[in-house]
């Protein structure tokens, strides 16, 4: 995921000359030509202004500069008399300085009030990250300590000489040493799958697939997770073989389905599909629950974004990794709405088909 | 025989198990609950001896839970959390936890905190005694002995031992103490603390380098036990 923060547009210098000499001559122009009619009086009050708006676009030096050329062109065009840089009477001696001077008030004081605001934009910004950074410590250490405890505090009591275990409850503890054991490495996972997406070093391994078997292999997998859900899949025995990497499929499609037995209410219904598309392949996981909140669809793609009515427990990890397998393979994933409720997960892979399999049927 | 009972509030099915199991094992009668509002309404019915909560809940905010808890229980709470930061830590024990334990956490270390908890019941305000291995404290006759013999303080350091013996087991924060014992003006002077902790250890500790007494909860404050 990377993030936006936002951003002023910046302009390159050169090009901030360019459109700064561009516009004061088209102002020169304009007045040129209807100096007659307005009075080179007026003629300033355009150039100001003309000068206050590139202020307000542009860096400092640019600005300056425009303030300066536009005063000689106001001084050398248009005060009497015109095409020479003297300048006639002692009034509009006074009215030329004072165009400098308020032009240069304009131009400082708009370039001090964007450094202020840029500032301030930053202070947000690296506090945006912090508050981040905070929710991730937060729900990683939850999520790897709580196995740990459970671990070595089952430990310790299988080991206290001075306590009156019973063997049942013994036998209790080693079965959640294991569970503890088997959670911990799913995170260490799911950290792992993060830091290889992220430093990009992901090798695909493409191979003829059974998509059947690769979803059957994910249930079975998922079967210890189940919580009364029940997972639906008809195997299509017409399919072709997909020239897949197998693994990362595998992966994301658990990911999305542990997501769903985690977020839903129990005895919830959970359907996976798979058919032929044009271009490769397409994966549907979809389920009765409540569905995401419409405001935060955008988000559950994004690395360590949790819903806001999630209970305690999970990294915000399991989806942005399936998308992540899922752009590796040049691939789609989208989150769609169902009807009448719940959500529905779709995943398109380009990919080659072949029909030997369903030849080898005949 | 009555046992005692202890109510454990966590979210997590793993460390309820696991505790469940512990504190049965050790004679402890066990009560679960998996919210904050469920255990509220436990405490209402079993009225528990101890209670051993999780601040990470899935309903209400812990330290709201320990707040309203504290409302109209009046006996030992025994914080058990992944969060070790100290602000999460401090608050926690001035909002009436009477001990932090931070996740993972040795069952051993959680054991010796109840009972050292439930000790620090007895020692209620009207008593005027206290011992602790080899060192005695005689309110009524202001005198603190060490292996029988007499030890001479000062009256700063005396009233901070007294704090300390009065609230045995139960880990003080730097500003309480330091509220109890200097007043409300001196409650951000930490350093008055240190100070006064050296001597006081220097003068009741075998080896005041290894305290055994008034032990330091980093960043946080001291326990006496």
């Amino acid at each position: 995921m990377r993030l936006n923060f936002l951003r002023t547009y910046k302009y390159p210098v050169s090009k901030q000359y360019l459109i700064s000499s561009i516009l004061i001559i088209i102002t020169s122009v304009i007045s040129y030509f209807s100096v007659e009619l307005i009075g080179y009086q007026v003629v300033a009050l355009m150039f100001l202004m003309m000068v206050s708006l590139l202020a307000m676009l542009f860096d400092i030096l640019p600005v300056l500069l425009s303030a300066f050329v536009s005063a000689l062109i106001w001084n050398f065009f248009f005060i009497q008399p015109t095409l020479t840089f003297h300048i006639g009477t002692p009034k509009d001696v006074l009215m030329f300085l004072m165009y400098f001077v308020i032009a240069l008030i304009n131009v400082v004081l708009t370039y001090k009030i964007r450094q202020y605001e840029r500032r301030m934009r930053s202070q947000e910004e690296k506090e945006k990250s912090i508050r981040l950074y905070n929710t991730l410590l937060s729900s990683l250490s939850h999520e790897l300590r709580t196995p740990i405890s459970t671990i070595i505090g089952a430990i310790d009591t299988v080991q206290d000489t001075d306590s009156k275990i019973t063997e049942v409850n013994k036998k209790d503890l080693f079965k959640e040493i294991e569970i503890a054991g088997l959670r911990l490495n799913k995170q260490v996972e799911n950290l792992l799958s993060m830091s290889r997406l992220e430093a990009g070093i992901i090798k695909l391994k493409l191979d003829w697939s059974d998509v059947n078997e690769i979803i059957f292999s994910v249930i079975k997998e998922c079967e210890t997770d189940l919580n009364d859900h029940t997972v639906m899949f008809e195997p299509d025995e017409s399919l072709p073989l997909f020239k897949l990497d197998s693994v990362l499929v595998e992966q994301i499609i658990y990911n999305i389905l542990f997501n769903a037995i985690q977020h839903t209410p129990k005895e919830t219904e959970i359907r996976v599909s798979v058919n032929a598309a044009d271009q490769g392949c397409e994966f549907i996981i979809e389920d009765d629950g409540d569905g995401f909140p419409k405001e935060e669809k955008s988000n559950v793609f994004n690395k360590f974004y949790r819903l806001k009515s999630s209970r305690t427990g999970g990294t915000g990890l399991g989806l942005s990794i399936a998308r992540g397998f899922t752009e590796v393979m040049d691939g789609e994933i989208e989150l769609r709405d169902r009807m009448p409720k719940g959500a529905k997960f779709v995943i398109q892979l380009p990919c080659e088909k072949s029909m030997v399999k369903s030849l080898s049927n005949e | 025989m009555n046992r005692t009972s202890v109510l454990v509030i966590d979210d997590e099915p793993q460390i309820l198990k696991l505790l469940s199991i512990t504190l049965e094992s050790n004679g402890y009668k066990v009560l679960l609950s998996d919210t904050g509002n469920d255990g509220m309404l436990m405490i209402g019915m079993h009225a528990p001896d101890i209670i051993i909560l999780d601040l990470g809940l899935p309903d209400i905010n812990g330290h709201d839970v320990l707040l309203k808890i504290r409302e109209d229980f009046s006996r030992p709470i025994i914080i058990l959390s992944v969060r070790d930061s100290e602000e999460d830590i401090v608050n926690a024990l001035d909002n009436g936890a009477t001990d932090y334990l931070t996740k993972p956490f040795r069952t051993g270390e959680l054991l010796a905190r109840i009972r050292s908890a439930l000790r620090s019941l007895d020692h209620s305000e009207g008593r005027s005694y206290f011992q602790f291995d080899n060192i005695e404290i005689d309110l009524d006759a202001r005198t603190v002995h060490k292996n029988d013999k007499n030890i001479k303080l000062t009256s700063t350091e005396y009233k901070l031992l007294v704090l300390f013996a009065k609230n045995q087991g139960k880990a003080l924060t730097h500003q309480y103490i330091l509220n109890e014992v200097w007043g409300f003006k001196y409650k951000t002077e930490t350093q008055y603390l240190r100070v006064f902790v050296g001597t006081l250890r220097k003068k009741i500790e075998d080896n005041p380098n290894k305290p055994q007494h008034i032990i330091t909860e980093s960043g946080v404050g001291y326990r006496f036990q």
